[in-house]
């Protein structure tokens, strides 16, 4: 599905990603942990298009098309969403009005009429439930005066809402306390299907507890330094980064 | 942002910009009493309306052109102006089958269609239309209808004719001739208009609206609307204008005048749209306007929404004084800038009465190299006790060459008031645009989508009808000026 090589972007003249490689398949969960500048972020901003970063070097495959050359808003509607660590306020628009444009635009990307009114309220009632949202915040303007936790449970929803065939979860787990932190997981986990695929970045092993991945890659300094198992993350867990620092001699 | 792409994408479009091709009756260009006295003549006018224009142009004559305001525009030359010019042929005109095709054209093309109201006319249509073309109003719909309650909606200039008693009784009583540079030309020239008069404890039962529209070349637009809203009566007003494209600044000067009694609303909404002049800042309307209401009496309310997107320069401040106890005056604006355009715009809220309220809503919205200002007044006067003043105004800015600018004046001259102000100034963020694009939003929606939210407490008090006009017209405005 997703086919990352050797990869390099820069913001304002730094280089941040210095070759990144990754490979992801439909069905499956990756998780990318790292200390903090190891390029985490900036990885999932290339990703969903920010125009900030520079690509210097290197491919991004997505489905058989050139992510690097669709605009942001054709790659959202290609499939890929950015659940994004900051979520943005937009004071005046209804979560609701906002996630109907959205999903109406891609879908007229794929040449499809507007969904009924019907059928978007009953998908938005359904969704809703998958990740325990109050469905006042539904009806609220998008993310104003949301408290953290309530804010990335709205990245989830909104995920669940445009059923995206990628879904970059940016350090959703920050910020949320541990109740927070299981319903967003179980939100995550229901949605996941064999035709889907998930990136999971994270500072902390705990939401692997709840999100289980399929592989474990650590980032480091700008590149993907070590993949493994679920059980690679206990390790780090255990030892901390100084001993990947170790190992990649830095 | 880079401003290249910026500067690049400045390029809205102005779909009113057509001229439609109806032989105009002009009166010579410059203005002098005989101007005026062919001005009046030609609209057949009593010696008592002459007198009164000419009292105003001789104090006209004695003022300078003001320059307080935050804009700057070359002086027009009031003697290169055509001040009265009406579509030809002007007969009496019974039914619109005897309106002139082309004119019913130009109508269509603004959106007007007389002929589907005129098709659901009775219960089903809410708006009633007088349509005000050049210096004449050339059509008022459901005058029957509405004169079955009461309600007396005609041209100024028929009102003059007809019910004098009202225009000599309210008119200039709350804008006198003496207000301003602009009032006082307007008082001398105004041309037509609209009249409105809501009887005792009538609700006026469908939107009343008066379409200007600036047709002809070289000539100034300078109406007067006068509305009365009588004990216990209710009347929403709408307002929309537009100007063909020229090259040329052409002058608007208005003058509105609101009055109501005891226990009487009105709401008056606009949405201006006179010709912005084009993106390198030439052509474009200079609308230099008078609004204003009073509460006369005690318990009335007069209520104020513009969306402000046309015209060169804009120099207009819809002001309430709220003379009767308890009464309430709103101002809720919408002001969007773009390329070179000019806006000085906000409201005065002169509180005389007790118990007095008053609410102050401004957005303010600058793209490309243009200048926004929102300019008020709060003054509460002694003896107007628990006066209150809840004032809010807001800029967007858009791209990093356009200005704004808030100009609040409060006097309190009672201890009893309380008066509340908010400002707050933000760009429209790269955050918030990269938010809507990544979940497959294209840039010009997310925009529309973003200052639709920014506006929507301003919005949401346009009729229905008016509020979706609006929010179109906003995005078409505001069209590329992001990058």
């Amino acid at each position: 599905m997703l086919s990352i090589k050797n990869l390099h972007a820069s913001i304002d003249g730094k280089e941040i990603l210095k070759g990144v490689n990754l490979e992801v398949k439909a069905g499956e969960i990756h998780a990318i942990m790292g200390p903090n500048g190891s390029g985490k972020s900036t990885l999932s901003a290339v990703l969903a298009g920010r125009e900030d970063y520079e690509v210097t070097e290197g491919s991004v495959t997505f489905n058989e098309k050139d992510l690097l050359e669709l605009l942001p808003e054709d790659r959202a509607r290609e499939g890929v969403f950015l659940a994004f660590q900051y979520p943005v306020e937009i004071p005046g628009v209804s979560n609701v009005n906002f996630l109907k444009i959205a999903l109406n635009e891609i879908r007229a990307y794929k040449g499809l009429e507007p969904m009924e009114a019907k059928d978007f309220l009953v998908r938005l009632k359904e969704k809703q439930k998958l990740v325990e949202l109050d469905g006042k915040l539904a009806s609220r303007s998008v993310n104003e005066g949301f408290s953290g936790g309530e804010k990335k449970r709205n990245e989830i929803f909104q995920m669940a809402m445009l059923e995206p065939k990628l879904s970059i979860l940016d350090e959703t787990d920050s910020g949320l306390d541990i109740d927070a932190l299981r319903i967003v997981a179980g939100g995550v986990n229901k949605l996941k299907s064999k035709d889907n695929a998930i990136i999971v970045i994270t500072h902390y092993q705990r939401l692997l507890d709840y999100i289980v991945p399929d592989v474990v890659h650590i980032l480091y300094n700008g590149k993907i330094v070590k993949s493994g198992p679920k059980e690679l993350a206990l390790e780090l867990e255990e030892k901390g980064y100084d001993f990947i620092k170790e190992q990649v001699g830095a | 942002m880079s401003n290249e792409v910026l500067e690049e994408q400045i390029n809205s479009d102005y779909k009113y910009g057509f001229v439609t091709d109806i032989e105009a009756d002009n009166a010579p260009k410059g203005l002098n009493e005989d101007i005026i006295r062919f001005i009046s003549k030609k609209k057949n006018e009593p010696n008592w309306m002459l007198e009164y224009r000419l009292k105003a142009f001789r104090y006209w004559l004695t003022l300078d052109e003001p320059h307080w305001a935050h804009v700057s525009y070359p002086q027009p030359n009031f003697q290169d102006i055509i001040y009265y010019s009406a579509p030809k042929p002007k007969v009496q005109l019974n039914s619109l089958d005897e309106v002139d095709p082309e004119l019913l054209k130009t109508f269509e093309k603004l959106g007007i269609s007389i002929e589907e109201q005129k098709r659901l006319s009775g219960v089903e249509s809410r708006i009633a239309v007088d349509i005000v073309m050049d210096s004449i109003s050339v059509k008022t719909t459901f005058k029957e209808t509405l004169l079955e309650k009461g309600i007396i909606f005609c041209s100024f200039g028929e009102a003059v004719q007809e019910h004098p008693e009202l225009i000599k009784k309210y008119m200039s009583s709350v804008v006198p001739y003496t207000d301003n540079f602009y009032a006082a030309l307007n008082s001398a020239v105004f041309t037509d208009g609209s009249f409105c008069y809501i009887p005792k404890g009538v609700r006026c039962p469908m939107e009343l609206s008066t379409y200007f529209r600036i047709n002809s070349s070289g000539t100034g637009q300078f109406e007067r609307t006068l509305i009365i809203a009588d004990e216990g009566s209710y009347v929403s007003y709408l307002e929309g204008c537009t100007a063909p494209m020229r090259d040329e600044n052409q002058l608007h000067a208005a003058v509105v005048e609101i009055v109501t009694h005891k226990n009487a609303e009105v709401k008056y909404s606009t949405v201006q749209n006179w010709y912005p002049g084009d993106k390198n800042g030439k052509g474009g309307i200079f609308n230099f306007v008078t609004k204003r209401g009073i509460c006369l009496e005690d318990n009335s309310k007069i209520s104020w929404t513009q969306v402000e997107t046309g015209s060169a320069v804009t120099w207009k401040y819809p002001s309430v004084i709220l003379k009767g106890d308890n009464s309430v005056g709103e101002f809720y604006s919408v002001a969007v800038t773009n390329n070179y355009q000019q806006a000085d715009t906000g409201t005065k809220m002169m509180h005389l009465g007790k118990n007095t309220r008053s609410t102050i809503i401004s957005k303010g919205i600058s793209a490309g190299f243009s200048n926004n200002s929102y300019r008020g007044l709060v003054r509460i006067s002694k003896g107007a006790t628990n006066a209150r003043n809840f004032s809010q105004c807001d800029s967007l800015l858009m791209g990093d060459k356009c200005g704004a600018h808030t100009f609040p004046y409060i006097e309190i001259k009672d201890k009893t008031a309380v008066v509340e102000h908010e400002a707050t100034t933000s760009k429209i963020g790269e955050d918030q645009l990269f938010y809507c694009k990544s979940r497959g939003i294209d840039n010009e929606k997310a925009i529309g989508l973003i200052v639709n939210g920014y506006c929507k407490e301003v919005l949401n008090k346009l009729p229905m009808e008016f509020a979706v006009e609006a929010q179109k017209l906003l995005a078409v405005s505001l069209e590329g000026s992001v990058g």
